[in-house]
C-alpha cells in the first residue's frame, strides 16, 4: 500500500508512454495528446525512441501544462508501462506519489511494484485476445483499449477522443467505428473495475487558443515552399528526413500546375551529403532557390561546398536538424552541437549565417526567409533547427504569409540592364555593401558571363593570385558579412521588472525551458534580463546587452559551449564574464536544470536575493 | 602572368555559321596548359562542334571539376557562364544547374582522376539518373596539375615516367556508363579531330546523358614508352568501329557512302547521324552486344572507338520528375507560393 499521498493535480503533470518500438503506440499515444488539447489544456509531447526501427524500447511523454510551459519537465507522474524490457527502470524512474499504468494480465511478483505509487493494472491483453483474432489488430487496438482505460482514469470527455477518431479515419467507416469500439473497450472496464478518475486530472479550459499543432521539420519544409523553393536534394540521415518527406508531401499538395499536372519543383534523393549539397550549388548558381536538409554527419561532409558557397558566393540553403554528436554519436537524441562547426564551415576563413528558430512558427518563418537571405547575400544560409523541435509536436502560435510579399532575389543583373551598358563585375561591389551582382547563365549573347572558380579572382571574375587582389575580395566578404547583421531576425530581449546586473543569452528549443526557468528564478528571488539570440552574425545589440551586465549566463545544449564561444570570438569580450550553462545529455534541456544552475551560480555569486533584501 | 586575354580582333573574311558567328566567337581564353597537351585539341573539337552546330554561345553551361581538363572550360566559348567547381563534384553541380533550368546546353568536362577516382561514385549517379548533358572525360591515366600519379584509368602494367608500374586494375568508364544506362556512349582520340568533332556534335544534339571518353595524352607526364596512354600507343592500338556525320536540318545524306555501308539514326531533335561502319559486325544500338565487344577487344590490348551506343528515344531527368516546361529559375512567388488562404486552412487542419 503506498505511504505517500497520490499525486492530485489538475492540467499539470507528465504522463509517459514505455513501448516496443514497431508496436503501433505512436498514433494513440499522438490521439492521447492531442485530445487533451481538444479539452482546451496545452500540452507538450515528446518522442524519446532509439535508432532502431522494431523491437528496442520507445517512449512517448506528454506534458499537460495548463500554464503553457512547453519545455521538456523532467520526471514522471504516470506511467504508462508497456514494455516489459524497461518494466525495472520505468517503475524506478516514478515521482513519488505518481501512479503506474499496466498490462496486468499475467500476475507480477510485489517486488516488482514500488508502495510510494498507485498501481492501477487493466488487463489489456485479456480484453484484446477476447475480442480480435487477428494478430496485428490485436497489437494495433491494444493501444487504443489502453487510451480509453486512460481516458477513463483521468476523466477526459471521451467524445472529444471519438471526434478525433472520426477525423483521422474521415471515409473509412470500418475502422472508425472499430477503433471507437477499442477506445470504448477500454475506458467501460476501467470504469467498472476501477476507482475514476485519480489524482491527475484534465479539466476542461480555453488555454490552447488558436494555435496550431506541428513538428518543426514539417513547418520548416511548408516555410521552404512557401519561400519559393523548386530544388530539394538530400540524403536520408535522422532526424532531417522528415523535412526531405514534408517538402515532397507538401509539393505534391501545393506545387502542380493545374492545367498540365507537371511539377513546379524538383526533389532529388542524392547519393550522399556530397551531390545533395552539389545539386543545391549547381541549382542556386542557375538562379533557382534550392536547399538540402540535413543532420550533423551530413555537415561535416558538405564543408567543402560550403566554402565554395562562401567563397564563389553562391546561394544555398542547409537546415540542419541538430542531433548528439560527435560522428554518429546519438543519432536520435537532441543537442545545439554544430554551432560552431557551421558558423565557421570549411578551409580557410569562412562565416556563415546561421539562423535559430525557436520552434515550428519560427523554423517556417525563418525557413521562407532564409531563401530571400540566401539570394541578397549569395551564400549559404542554416536554419539550425535541432530534433526537438523538428520531430515532436509542438504547439505554436499559428502560421502567417502576407500574400502582398514578394521574393528577394537579390542583385540580379538582367539582359535590359547589361544592354543598358552596366559595368558588370561578378565580384564588384557597387554600393558598399560587399554584395556584388551576378547574371543567370545563358542571360545575354554577348554580355555578363563569367567563369566561376572556386580559386581567387579579380573584381571582374578573372583568375589571380596577386596578393592585394586577393586580400581586396577577403575584405569585401567580411564587409557582405556585416551587412548580413541588419538583415537577419535581430535578438528579442525581455528585462526582468526590476534593473539586475545579471543576463540570461539563449537560443532555439531551449526557449520554452528558459521562459519557465525564469519563473523559477524570480521565485527564488534571482532576476535576470533574457536575450533570445536569433541569428548570426550578431546584432549589435548583443555587444549591448553583454556590456550592460556583470554576469550573462549563456544557456545551450551542448558540452563546449559553442555559442559562448562564438560570442567570446567575435565580440572579443572577456570570457569571464560569460557563464556556460550547458546541458547535453542528449535530452532536451528542462527549467528545472536551468534554474537550478544559475541559481546555485547566484548562490555561489553570494547574491542577496532581492525578495530577502526586501523583507 | 595570371590570366591571358585574347585579342579581340580579328580577319574580316572568317567564315560564319548560320547564326553569323565565327569560330572566334566560339573560343575563350589563351589555354594555360602545356605545349602539345591533348585536351587543347579536344577544346578545339568542342569550338568547332559548337560553331558547326550553330548554337547559341551563352545558352550553353560549361562546368567541371577540378584539375587540367578541368580547366579548358576556360578556354572554349568564353560568352558561356562556366563553373570550375570542386574535385570529383562536376556531375552533382552540373545536375543541380540541369534542375534549375532545363532550357540551356549542359556541358560537363572532367578528367579522368575527377570522374574515375575521387568522383566516381558523381560519375556514375549522373548517369543513372539520365541528366540530359554532354559528360566528356578528358583522359590522361594520370593526375597531370600534381606531376604525374596514376589515376584509376591507368592500365594495369603500365609505367609512369619515372618508371614505376601501375598494379591496380583500370576502370574503364565507356564500360561503366554503358551499364549504368547512358543513352549516348562513345570513346574517341584528341589527337583525331575528325572522328571526336561529330561525336561531341552528336552528343550534344542527344537527349538524356551523354558520355565521350576521350583519350588525351599528357605531353609532360604520361606519353613515354611504357605509357598505354601515350600518343604512339593509341594510335597503334585505336579500333574505330565507325566514323559519324553529323546532318543538322535539311542537309542531304552525302552522295559518296558505299551502299550498306552507312547507318542512318535519327535523334528526337531531328539530327541524323550518319554511321560509316568500320566493323561490319558491330551494332550500336546493342548495350549488351557493345560492353561485350569492348571487353573482348579491351583483352587484346585494343582501344575501341566511335559511337559504341545510341538510344535515340532516351528521355531525361526532367520527364522521370515530371517538371514544368519552364525552368524551374523563371518561376515567381505566383506559381510558387500557395498563398494565405491556403495557409489558413493547413491551420485548422493542424488543431
Amino acid at each position: 500500500m503506498s505511504d505517500k499521498k497520490p499525486i492530485s493535480s489538475v492540467n499539470d503533470f507528465v504522463v509517459r508512454f514505455a513501448n516496443v518500438n514497431g508496436s503501433g503506440s505512436a498514433s494513440a499515444n499522438e490521439m492521447f495528446a492531442r485530445s487533451i488539447l481538444r479539452h482546451g489544456v496545452p500540452v507538450s509531447p515528446r518522442n524519446i525512441f532509439p535508432s532502431n526501427i522494431q523491437g528496442l524500447p520507445t517512449w512517448y511523454e506528454v506534458r499537460v501544462t495548463e500554464d503553457g510551459h512547453l519545455g521538456a519537465r523532467g520526471g514522471v507522474d504516470m506511467m504508462v508501462a508497456m514494455n516489459p524490457q524497461t518494466w525495472d527502470k520505468d517503475v524506478a524512474g516514478i515521482e513519488p506519489g505518481g501512479y503506474l499504468f499496466y498490462d496486468s494480465t499475467k500476475p507480477m511478483p510485489s517486488t516488482k511494484f514500488r508502495d510510494d505509487i498507485t498501481v492501477i493494472g487493466v488487463p489489456l491483453t485479456a480484453i484484446t485476445n477476447s475480442t480480435y483474432t487477428d494478430p496485428r489488430q490485436r497489437q494495433l487496438f491494444k493501444n487504443i483499449i489502453y487510451l480509453g482505460s486512460l481516458s477513463a482514469l483521468l476523466d477526459m470527455d471521451p467524445k472529444l477522443i471519438e471526434q478525433l477518431i472520426g477525423e483521422q479515419y474521415k471515409g473509412k467507416e470500418k475502422l472508425l467505428s472499430s477503433n471507437v469500439h477499442a477506445l470504448h473497450l477500454g475506458r467501460d472496464w476501467a470504469l467498472q473495475n476501477l476507482k475514476c478518475p485519480i489524482g491527475l486530472r484534465v479539466k476542461k479550459s480555453d488555454k490552447v487558443g488558436d494555435r496550431i499543432f506541428i513538428e518543426g521539420n514539417s513547418a520548416a519544409a511548408l516555410g521552404a515552399v512557401y519561400g519559393g523553393a523548386t530544388v530539394c536534394a538530400w540524403y536520408p540521415i535522422t532526424p532531417s528526413s522528415s523535412v526531405a518527406e514534408a517538402f515532397t508531401a507538401h509539393c505534391k499538395k501545393y506545387r502542380h500546375d493545374p492545367a498540365t499536372g507537371k511539377a513546379n519543383y524538383a526533389i532529388v534523393q542524392g547519393e550522399d551529403e556530397l551531390a545533395s549539397i552539389g545539386m543545391v550549388i549547381g541549382a542556386g548558381w542557375n538562379g533557382a532557390r534550392a536547399f538540402t536538409a540535413t543532420s550533423g554527419p551530413g555537415i561535416s561532409l558538405m564543408t567543402e561546398f560550403i566554402g565554395l558557397s562562401y567563397f564563389a558566393e553562391i546561394p544555398a540553403v542547409i537546415m540542419n536538424i541538430q542531433r548528439a554528436g560527435p560522428s554518429t554519436g546519438m543519432p536520435t537524441r537532441t543537442q545545439q552541437c554544430d554551432i560552431i562547426a557551421c558558423a565557421y564551415a570549411s578551409h580557410g576563413d569562412t562565416k556563415h549565417v546561421l539562423l535559430f528558430p525557436e520552434d515550428p512558427a519560427e523554423a517556417f518563418e525563418f525557413a521562407a526567409a532564409s531563401f530571400d537571405l540566401a539570394e541578397r547575400l549569395q551564400t549559404t544560409i542554416f536554419l539550425m533547427l535541432d530534433l526537438d523541435i523538428g520531430m515532436n509536436h509542438r504547439l505554436c502560435r499559428p502560421l502567417k504569409w502576407d500574400d502582398a510579399r514578394q521574393y528577394d532575389r537579390g542583385k540580379v543583373m538582367t539582359a535590359e540592364m547589361l544592354e543598358e551598358g552596366r559595368d558588370f563585375g561578378r565580384y564588384l561591389d557597387v554600393d558598399g555593401d560587399g554584395i556584388p551582382y551576378r547574371t543567370y547563365p545563358g542571360t545575354h549573347p554577348t554580355k555578363g558571363s563569367y567563369f566561376t572558380r572556386g580559386t581567387s579572382r579579380d573584381r571582374y571574375a578573372r583568375y589571380s593570385e596577386e596578393g592585394p587582389v586577393y586580400a581586396d575580395n577577403m575584405q569585401r566578404l567580411v564587409r557582405k558579412f556585416e551587412t548580413a547583421q541588419d538583415l537577419v531576425p535581430r535578438p528579442l530581449q525581455a528585462n526582468a521588472e526590476r534593473p539586475t546586473k545579471y543576463g540570461v543569452i539563449y537560443f532555439g528549443s531551449t526557449s520554452p525551458a528558459m521562459d519557465e526557468a525564469i519563473g523559477l528564478l524570480e521565485a527564488r528571488g534571482h532576476q535576470l534580463d533574457r536575450l533570445r539570440i536569433r541569428a548570426f552574425p550578431f546584432h549589435s545589440s548583443v555587444a549591448s546587452f553583454l556590456a550592460e551586465h556583470d554576469f550573462v549566463y549563456v544557456v545551450e545544449q551542448n558540452r563546449d559551449g559553442q555559442l559562448r564561444q562564438l560570442i567570446v570570438n567575435e565580440n572579443g569580450i572577456d570570457p569571464v564574464r560569460l557563464v556556460p550553462i550547458l546541458h547535453y545529455d542528449g535530452s532536451p534541456i528542462t527549467a528545472r536544470f536551468i534554474a537550478k544552475a544559475i541559481g546555485d551560480h547566484q548562490d555561489h555569486l553570494k547574491v542577496t536575493p532581492l525578495r530577502k533584501a526586501v523583507s | 602572368m595570371t590570366y591571358i586575354a585574347k585579342p579581340k580582333f580579328h580577319h574580316p573574311g572568317l567564315k560564319k555559321n548560320e547564326l553569323g558567328y565565327t569560330h572566334r566567337d566560339y573560343e575563350g581564353k589563351i589555354s594555360t596548359l602545356c605545349a602539345g597537351c591533348g585536351h587543347d585539341s579536344i577544346t578545339a573539337s568542342i569550338i568547332e562542334a559548337c560553331y558547326e552546330l550553330s548554337i547559341e554561345p551563352h545558352r550553353v553551361a560549361k562546368i567541371s571539376g577540378i584539375g587540367c581538363s578541368s580547366k579548358t572550360p576556360d578556354y572554349f566559348l568564353g560568352n558561356s557562364h562556366g563553373f570550375n567547381s570542386v574535385h570529383g563534384r562536376m556531375p552533382s553541380v552540373l545536375t543541380g544547374a540541369n534542375l534549375a533550368n532545363r532550357d540551356l546546353i549542359y556541358l560537363g568536362v572532367s578528367g579522368d582522376g575527377d570522374s574515375a577516382s575521387i568522383g566516381f561514385g558523381q560519375f556514375a549517379h549522373s548517369i543513372r539518373r539520365g541528366v540530359n548533358m554532354t559528360y566528356i572525360v578528358e583522359n590522361n591515366g594520370v593526375y597531370g596539375l600534381t606531376k604525374g600519379q596514376f589515376s584509376a584509368t591507368a592500365d594495369r602494367g603500365s609505367k609512369s615516367k619515372k618508371g614505376v608500374t601501375n598494379t591496380d586494375n583500370a576502370i574503364d568508364l565507356v564500360a561503366i556508363a554503358l551499364q549504368l544506362g547512358a543513352t549516348f556512349v562513345a570513346r574517341s582520340f584528341s589527337g583525331d579531330k575528325t572522328q571526336l568533332v561529330p561525336l561531341i556534335a552528336a552528343a550534344i544534339r542527344h537527349k538524356g546523358a551523354s558520355f565521350i571518353d576521350v583519350v588525351s595524352p599528357c605531353i609532360a607526364f604520361n606519353n613515354h614508352a611504357g605509357s598505354t596512354k601515350s600518343f604512339d600507343y593509341v594510335r597503334e592500338h585505336n579500333d574505330a568501329v565507325n566514323r559519324l556525320d553529323v546532318l543538322v536540318g535539311r542537309d542531304p545524306i552525302a552522295v559518296d557512302y558505299a551502299p550498306g555501308t552507312v547507318q542512318v539514326v535519327e535523334q528526337h531533335d531531328g539530327t541524323r547521324l550518319a554511321l560509316r561502319k568500320l566493323d561490319a559486325d558491330y551494332d550500336p544500338h546493342d548495350r549488351l552486344g557493345a560492353m561485350t565487344f569492348l571487353q573482348k577487344h579491351a583483352a587484346k590490348g585494343q582501344i575501341v572507338t566511335g559511337l559504341l551506343y545510341v538510344d535515340p528515344d532516351a528521355d531525361d531527368m526532367h520527364e522521370h520528375l515530371n517538371t514544368v516546361e519552364t525552368p524551374l529559375n523563371a518561376l515567381e512567388a505566383d506559381t510558387l507560393c500557395p498563398g494565405s488562404a491556403v495557409l489558413d486552412k493547413i491551420n485548422a487542419s493542424l488543431r
